[in-house]
């Protein structure tokens, strides 16, 4: 229920006690204002983290075939090992439902021409899937299909840079180009946010490869995404267990660290994984740290709050005030300081971290910031601190006896 | 209107304990002026506390117009200090950062009255003390007799069915204190039952009954002939 004479009872009490008032809430928005750039200073080297590994899948398995280093089996030591589309099959056979995407490679160098123009690029022939592994996007037209997987159609996707490098004055879609003396269809650019590198690429159907520059199966390498409700010791473990199957297929030394090679990402996600749970914990040690300081801060100072209006309040009890009405008021008191204070807090803490944002770039802090799920959430979280407060307070001052109030002193 | 029968009451002292009030029986019809006296420690602050709800005996009959108090939550306590009984301390005990007619609008404002009809209510009571002009006026800006005045009308804003007043004069000067004592007068001739604790005997002669604590028993009990204040001043 409102009660506005509630509130205008609390509100004249804090403006009549201003420095009182303006001390407690201090404690409070100093906390907040900690607690605020705390956050944002982590956020932001989060956000250094995040940009350092791009968006490249960090689920990424890749597994490489290479020469084998021991005999094994009857068969001699640096014996190569070659994959074929039946390998592919396999992984997914065996490994179906941990696997989000796969996709077989071939990766040649070519020279691609186009009117006049004319360069060398990286063409890597690959499934569909693998525009989402690399998380590319297509700016124009369309990415590989299956359709162009089953017809080994002469379709290309062209990075930007070779957009921009061949095709300067016109739309490179529906255009042919070259590739090593033979003709593919432009049907897309992409981009990709790791950087001109991976825009100078040139993507076409696996199978297209595989029937014009060699007439076989034959795959150089394997990429694969884990399913990413994994969590980091499941993909290590299942890395482990592609390694074995596949050793087992090709014949290979289980201790033959060279014949079959898995590249696995969650390596890498669990040390950042570790270092960025590392981090939250110390920033939210540190930050609850300041907070429960804060707390405790305007806890003693309502104490003592309290204790100077032990006369005011047998005062009011004298004159009828029931406990619930003198509770209402201490805790009510609280809870709008500490949410005021903890208001302003966050805000002067917000505003310092735009403020310095662009300075603390060089020391590996991006975009320090704090979202507004945790705005709200401390808001909640400064409402509930202050209720906490006042409770004790609160309790110790309605049971003060009416009697004090007849003392004369 | 008051009858009080076999009150006991003691407070524990270490192992032991200090019986304050040995048996006290006092009836106080309505529309009389009664003041309590005694020496300190002869258990009178203790006897207006109890009458006053503001401690509880230990034993003993207590009937306040026909309802009897007993068992007193905090909360019925409250509920009944706001209705029936209307205090007047001998420090004022007004609220610092109140104003005048705030102070006297704060038991109105327990009883859930409404803010409009709080502050007539008050405003009416502050004229019936002659402060009407004061009412904006906190009370570090008045004088002693001012300031007990507020307090009397917060003490009949409720209309209270007894006035309580522990010792009234008691931080006044003799010409102040006649003043506050002609006040209470007329709102004794105006029919309020008026109990006062005094160890003032010529403010206990301008009552009109005189009772007489010693060692937690009453001495004597008799009515006097009032004197009245009014020719003092």
């Amino acid at each position: 229920m409102f009660d506005l004479d509630l509130w205008r009872e609390i509100f004249q009490s804090i403006n009549k006690n201003r420095t009182r008032s303006l001390l407690s809430g201090f404690t409070v928005a100093f906390a907040i204002l900690l607690f605020a750039i705390l956050f944002g200073i982590a956020n932001g080297l989060q956000n250094t983290f995040a940009e350092a590994f791009g968006t490249d899948a960090n689920n990424s398995i890749v597994i490489f075939p290479g020469r084998t280093t021991k005999a094994h089996d009857g068969l001699q030591a640096g014996r190569q090992i070659q994959f074929k589309n039946e390998d592919h099959d396999f992984v997914l056979d065996e490994f179906g439902e941990k696997v989000q995407y796969i996709t077989s490679k071939v990766n040649r160098n070519v020279t691609a021409t186009f009117k006049g123009e004319k360069n060398g690029y990286e063409m890597r022939a690959v499934h569909p899937e693998y525009m989402f592994i690399e998380n590319n996007v297509v700016s124009e037209g369309r990415y590989l299909n299956q359709n162009d997987l089953n017809n080994k159609t002469k379709v290309a996707v062209i990075g930007n840079v070779v957009n921009d490098e061949l095709f300067l004055k016109e739309t490179a879609i529906g255009k042919y180009i070259s590739l090593n003396g033979i003709s593919f269809k432009v049907v897309g650019v992409f981009t990709d946010d790791e950087g001109d590198n991976e825009e100078r690429v040139i993507y076409v159907p696996l199978t297209t490869a595989q029937f014009l520059y060699g007439n076989n199966d034959f795959i150089d390498f394997m990429h694969l995404t884990y399913n990413p409700e994994m969590n980091s010791d499941q993909a290590l473990a299942f890395g482990n267990d592609i390694t074995k199957k596949l050793k087992e297929r090709f014949s290979v030394a289980r201790s033959d660290q060279r014949a079959i090679r898995v590249h696995n990402m969650a390596q890498g996600t669990k040390q950042v994984d570790m270092m960025t749970f590392g981090l939250t914990v110390i920033i939210l040690v540190i930050g609850f740290g300041t907070l429960i300081a804060g707390v405790v801060g305007i806890s003693n100072i309502m104490i003592f709050i309290v204790k100077e209006r032990t006369k005011e309040i047998g005062i009011r009890k004298a004159l009828g005030a029931s406990p619930r009405s003198i509770v209402s008021i201490i805790l009510l008191e609280s809870i709008i300081i500490t949410a005021i204070a903890g208001y302003v807090g966050l805000l002067i803490g917000v505003g310092v971290l735009e403020w310095v944002a662009p300075y603390l770039e060089q020391y590996f802090i991006k975009d320090p910031s704090v979202s507004n799920r945790l705005v709200v959430g401390a808001t909640i979280v400064l409402i509930i601190a202050g209720a906490i407060a006042g409770y004790i307070p609160a309790k110790h001052a309605s049971k003060i006896k009416p009697i004090v109030a007849l003392r004369n002193d | 209107m008051l009858k009080i029968h076999q009150l006991h009451k003691s407070y524990p002292i270490g192992d032991s304990s200090l019986h304050v009030l040995k048996g006290i029986d006092l009836n106080i019809e309505e529309g009389e002026m009664v003041a309590i006296m005694g020496s300190s420690g002869s258990g009178k602050s203790t006897l207006l506390n109890i009458i006053g709800m503001l401690d509880e005996a230990d034993s003993g009959e207590y009937i306040l117009d026909g309802l009897p108090i007993k068992d007193l939550t905090e909360k019925k306590a409250a509920v009944y200090r706001n209705k029936f009984l209307g205090f007047i301390f001998q420090s004022f005990n007004l609220i610092n950062y109140k104003n005048a007619l705030e102070n006297v609008a704060l038991p109105l404002y327990y009883q859930g009255m409404n803010r409009k009809e709080r502050q007539e209510k008050a405003m009416f009571h502050l004229e019936k003390v002659g402060l009407a002009n004061w009412a904006e006026h906190l009370p570090k800006e008045l004088s002693g007799g001012q300031k007990q005045r507020v307090a009397i009308a917060r003490a009949l804003a409720a209309n209270p069915k007894l006035l309580l007043a522990d010792e009234p004069t008691g931080a006044l000067d003799t010409k102040t204190s006649h003043e506050i004592m002609e006040f209470i007068q007329q709102l004794n001739d105006e029919g309020k039952t008026i109990l006062m604790v005094t160890h003032e005997e010529d403010i206990a002669n301008m009552c009109k009954r005189i009772v007489r604590l010693r060692d937690g028993v009453i001495m004597e009990d008799k009515k006097i002939n009032q004197v009245r204040a009014g020719q003092y001043v």
